[in-house]
């Protein structure tokens, strides 16, 4: 069994497996096709940059779209 | 005659801007849009819910269309708009951003001097800035000197269908600025949006007016329609107010 890391993702804690890249967490979480802007430690992880961003242990990631409002 | 407005360098024609926010579902959404005119619309960004897979507002908002305006509702500081902001554009927007940071949670007025803060910020990143303010003139004067594209001044709390509440202020600012001056917020029916049109504003932005009418898509026409007429009825000039009766039909030649 690989090892894990323990993120928090939109404020809620979750166990990845090691050499998670943030396309990856997006494909894991249903959410490969759509629009999302991922901020890591409040940091913009640019979309180009996803496939090639890989989690670390701790790391906080605010995955946000937009929403209907005024 | 085609009466358009310019925001920057956008040449519009549609005179209200319309939210997103409180529509029963998505087709009524796009409905209300659709029976508003409007070219703009608004659009918050929040954590995407990860227990969902529900269509989100862009599946309603056609974005050959319709222009993308991110809001900053919710946020505190200039801090947190400013964030909010720089992922609205990684989310993929137009460059216009509606910036507002509320400085109290029951009124949602704005927290003014850190509106202005935010601008200035936002305005030097290259942010093409809207922001939601109160009808302060000296407010809308710092705001236009940091370089946003128009003012934003509210008719009433955000979401209370109060209406102009002080329409002499909002006059004052289109008289002493020389950025559009959009009214935001307050508008609770039509007759509302053709009082801040009669007043001269450039255009109205509303959202609840709309999506909290108990028919929001025939209020959206409505809305349209009260746009129009206001707008036209300032460019007509209306007459002088008087105190007394002056007579429309002639007073000579009556019957004996």
């Amino acid at each position: 069994m690989s090892a894990s890391l323990d993120v928090v993702i939109n404020g809620q804690p979750r166990s990845v497996a090691v050499g998670t890249t943030v396309s990856g967490l997006l494909g894991e979480l249903g959410l490969g096709e759509r629009r999302v802007a991922v901020e890591r430690n409040r940091e913009i992880v640019p979309r180009a940059q996803h496939a090639t961003t890989t989690l670390a242990e701790g790391d906080r990631l605010e995955l946000v779209t937009f929403v209907g409002g005024g | 005659m085609t009466d358009t407005w310019k925001l920057g360098d956008r040449v519009l024609r549609s005179r209200i801007i319309v939210g997103t926010g409180k529509y029963a579902s998505l087709d009524e959404t796009r409905a209300a849009l659709a029976a508003s005119g409007a070219e703009i619309v608004t659009v918050a960004l929040r954590r995407i819910d990860l227990a969902s897979k529900q269509p989100t507002v862009l599946d309603a908002v056609d974005r050959a269309k319709y222009i993308l305006l991110p809001n900053t509702a919710g946020c505190y500081t200039a801090d947190e708009a400013i964030r909010t902001l720089h992922l609205a554009r990684e989310l993929g927007m137009d460059d216009l951003v509606k910036l507002e940071v509320i400085g109290d949670p029951k009124t949602l007025f704005p927290d003014n001097t850190a509106t202005v803060e935010a601008a200035r910020r936002l305005v030097k990143e290259g942010f093409k800035v809207l922001p939601y303010c109160s009808d302060d003139l000296i407010t809308c004067k710092r705001l236009e000197e940091a370089g946003c594209l128009a003012v934003m001044p509210l008719a009433a709390p955000i979401g209370s269908g109060l209406g102009i509440r002080n329409p002499h202020n909002i006059r004052l600012i289109i008289d002493n600025v020389g950025i559009p001056v959009i009214v935001d917020a307050g508008v609770g029916t039509a007759s509302d949006a053709a009082i801040a049109m009669e007043l001269g504003c450039v255009a109205v932005l509303m959202n609840t007016g709309i999506a909290g009418a108990r028919k929001p898509v025939l209020m959206a026409e409505a809305m349209r329609l009260a746009v129009e007429g206001g707008r036209k009825a300032y460019l007509a000039g209306r007459m002088p107010r008087r105190d007394y009766a002056n007579a429309s039909s002639p007073v000579g030649g009556l019957i004996e």
